[in-house]
């Protein structure tokens, strides 16, 4: 590359970097007048709790910044109570989210990625302030998150044919075994992507069949908290995705010890904390994914984010026999 | 007394068929090359729906080359991208789904009730379904990377016209093929309108191809050098022609022709939900249907209570115009498959047979056949032998199950079976030892695109639908 060539695409990177500064309805001061001196409503973010926006019970909330300190919102600092309510949400929606027929499901996650579509320009300003990410990289991480969920909806009524089948057992018996949803996840999303990261441990689990508690990245939950509104309109039931804003720290132990969780996904967790919160798990002996099973996020997932939230059940029943010296059936 | 139901006209304003339609070859419509045109009717009324071009061997060679034009760049695209094309075509089905059943039912003459309930979700779920497979074919067990085929030449039958298109193209664009079909002559308009669904959804030009034609341009199809794989769904004497055709060539096949399937009902069967599963068996869609349980074999003891049942249910039936809501049975698709039917009624009647019909009135027009039943009827009998494909049931007894399984196995198809009994280990049984690729228990005629369908013997070879309907389309 020649010295022009890299001024150039230096110039390049920093004017797509400012560039959502100068246009971001959000992010802070630089936003508070637009050009045509009209001031921007800022947004309330919420959390996302049996398909309604509460603000956390506790009354608390955090200063979420973007990567160079700037002001962008104050989020709901959920409370061990909020982690509880939500684990009650995500029972109650478990039921019809589970029993749903696979296609159904399929339908519905495919609609989260039209309404994702959608709103692509959103989450890409959104993105960039939460990540610090020129405008490009960041509609790379929307376009991917989008894509995935489209990956995902494929995989509702095809993990069955891939995961369970019939075994020739040796005896007069049918025998088939197929995958169930293991009941809630309760998810830590991870801290280093914000949206992309978080569809990525979100959308397995709720393909499978499970509902979700998830906490989003503690110092990026903007997305997060926005993507529930796509959720919220995207025929998804409500209480089959939860997501709250705070503190892994603080709402990873009350969930890894809840009795009404069935599995955790501890990706969102340092290691001691992971280690802590694995211990908490063994309790009532929830599935656990520990952190580091996925390395980037950007890279095709294979089944190990969807096989960790299901069960094999296999049904036996005798086949009888036909003979020519009369049936035993 | 007897109330008289209204009519409940499904409007016909929703679909707007044009005068005229081409061919459909490399994303644009076009004249067939020497000119030639035929007309589609409604069979209920015999009205002229529209002209349609009457593909030549020039206009298969036109296809053809688009097709593999086409192949390359569609092959190469990531699973990912071809799947959210599929995934577009699926939607804008959903969309348009009542305009393409009203058409359906114009063009087929089977129920409004049909096209709108079962042919269109069916269709749109198929290219859902298959839609999610483009980007997973490492994981469905063909190998780590499976390669699509080519160019495939796919033929459809009349009876599920666009529900039989959507089972050829769905899965071979998802596995990275291209492909030239060609509907059935009867029913050419709604493979026409999934043309301009293509060019809504924007896919690439010479992806699909529609040829529309008789048999002569499914033969040129067939025997084109150009094509890699041949996909057909029709009779039996057609599937062994073109078994023929493709011997000493490349080309990969698969071959869904027909059946005579047998429905056996046990004496513990609950004799109400087996009735309405003889119906649904041989008189959905008029019977023309390739997985029709034509054959009922009846435990002997229970017999006469089934028949009365079963005539009972049979005179409520309302056969007629195919549009109303309310109606049942509809139009036989085309004179010449009446004809076929009526010969084959007749023939049963004079080997000996005790033929039923169900007290109907038949609209005057159209084509049109009573639902009916034969007793009496032998394993020699012609109407117990031959496909009737029609709205006629041949009714045989047995005594025990071997001698069910035998009669039901005594045919040179396979396609399919049902089995009536509260018994689950009698239905696995005999489940176990009949031939036919699908085997309904306690239901009949149940469709779904994650399911396989295909025959044993002479009712084809290969599997339609689920993981296993990837392999048509895979080099594997």
């Amino acid at each position: 590359m020649s010295e022009q060539d890299e001024r150039a695409t230096k110039a390049a990177g920093k004017a797509a970097k400012t560039k959502p500064k100068a246009k971001g309805a959000k992010a802070g001061a630089a936003a508070e007048v637009t050009a045509t001196g009209r001031l921007s409503v800022l947004k309330t973010y919420k959390l996302f709790v049996g398909g309604k926006f509460p603000r956390s019970e506790s009354g608390r909330v955090y200063e979420v910044t973007d990567s160079e300190g700037n002001w962008l919102a104050n989020a709901p600092l959920a409370s061990r109570k909020d982690a509880r309510d939500a684990v009650v949400a995500a029972r109650k929606a478990f039921g019809g989210w589970s029993g749903a027929t696979a296609y159904n499901r399929g339908q519905v996650l495919y609609r989260v990625a039209e309404m994702l579509e959608g709103r692509r320009e959103q989450f890409v300003g959104e993105v960039a302030d939460a990540e610090g990410l020129s405008r490009a990289k960041a509609a790379e991480q929307v376009d991917a998150a989008v894509d995935r969920w489209v990956w995902y909806a494929g995989w509702t009524d095809k993990v069955a044919q891939v995961a369970g089948g019939a075994n020739p057992v040796a005896g007069p018996y049918f025998n088939l075994s197929t995958p169930e949803p293991t009941g809630i996840v309760a998810v830590l999303a991870p801290q280093d992507s914000s949206f992309l990261g978080l569809v990525s441990v979100l959308a397995p689990a709720i393909a499978t069949g499970n509902t979700v508690v998830a906490v989003a990245a503690e110092r990026a939950p903007l997305p997060a908290l926005s993507l529930a509104e796509v959720l919220a309109t995207s025929d998804v039931p409500g209480g089959v995705v939860n997501l709250l804003s705070g503190r892994a720290a603080e709402l990873g132990p009350p969930l890894a010890a809840h009795q009404d969780v069935n599995a955790i996904d501890l990706t969102g967790a340092d290691a001691e904390l992971a280690r802590e919160l694995e211990i908490a798990a063994a309790d009532n002996l929830k599935r656990v994914v520990r952190p580091g099973l996925t390395s980037d996020w950007a890279v095709e997932p294979g089944l190990e984010r969807m096989l960790a939230y299901l069960e094999t059940k296999t049904v036996w029943h005798p086949t009888g026999s036909l003979g020519a010296a009369g049936s035993a059936y | 007394m007897a109330f008289e139901y209204a009519p409940a006209p499904e409007s016909r304003a929703v679909v707007d068929i044009r005068p005229t339609y081409g061919l459909f070859i490399d994303g644009e419509f076009r004249d067939a090359a020497d000119g030639k045109v035929f007309k589609t009717v409604s069979p209920s009324t015999e009205e002229v729906l529209a002209e349609v071009a009457d593909a030549g061997a020039a206009d298969v060679d036109a296809a053809v080359a688009a097709a593999r034009r086409a192949f390359g760049p569609w092959s190469a695209l990531p699973g990912a991208e071809r799947g959210k094309y599929l995934y577009r075509i699926a939607r804008i089905i959903q969309e348009r789904s009542r305009e393409l059943a009203v058409l359906e039912t114009l063009d087929n003459g089977k129920p409004i009730r049909e096209t709108r309930d079962a042919d269109l979700p069916l269709v749109a779920a198929h290219f859902f379904y298959y839609a999610g497979w483009a980007d997973k074919l490492k994981h469905a067990g063909f190998g780590p990377e499976p390669r699509p085929l080519g160019v495939a030449g796919q033929v459809i039958p009349w009876n599920f016209p666009l529900l039989m298109l959507a089972w050829k193209i769905a899965p071979a664009l998802a596995t990275g093929n291209t492909v030239v079909l060609k509907p059935a002559e009867t029913t050419p308009l709604s493979a026409l309108f999934f043309a301009d669904i293509c060019r809504q959804a924007g896919l690439p030009k010479g992806v699909v191809n529609i040829l529309t034609g008789d048999g002569r341009a499914g033969a040129a199809l067939v025997a084109h050098e150009g094509v890699d794989k041949v996909a057909f769904t029709g009779s039996t004497a057609v599937g062994k022609e073109i078994a023929r055709t493709v011997a000493g060539t490349r080309k990969k096949v698969t071959l869904e022709l027909g059946g005579k399937g047998a429905n056996i009902v046990f004496d513990d069967a609950p004799i109400d939900q087996a009735v309405e599963g003889i119906v649904n068996g041989i008189f959905f869609n008029q019977g023309q249907v390739c997985c029709a349980g034509s054959r009922l074999l009846v435990q002997e003891s229970i017999q006469d209570e089934l028949l009365d049942s079963l005539k009972r249910r049979l005179a409520t039936l309302r056969v007629g115009d195919p549009l109303d809501k309310n109606t049942d049975v509809g139009a036989i698709n085309s004179a010449e498959q009446l004809a076929r039917i009526t010969a084959l009624a007749e023939t049963g009647e004079a080997e000996g047979a005790e033929r039923w019909s169900a007290p109907c009135e038949l609209p005057d027009s159209g084509y049109w056949f009573a639902p009916t039943l034969f007793t009496g009827v032998s394993q020699a009998h012609t109407v117990a032998r031959e496909e009737i494909f029609g709205p006629v049931l041949s009714v045989l007894t047995f005594r025990t199950p071997d001698e069910a399984v035998a009669k039901a196995n005594n045919t040179p198809y396979g396609l399919s079976a049902g089995i009536w009994t509260e018994k689950g280990s009698r239905i696995l049984a005999v489940a176990n030892k009949l031939r036919a690729g699908v085997v309904w228990a306690n239901t009949f005629n149940k469709f779904d695109p994650t399911s396989p369908f295909g025959g044993y013997k002479e009712s084809g070879s290969g599997r339609e639908g689920g993981r296993h309907g990837l392999e048509a389309y895979l080099d594997v």
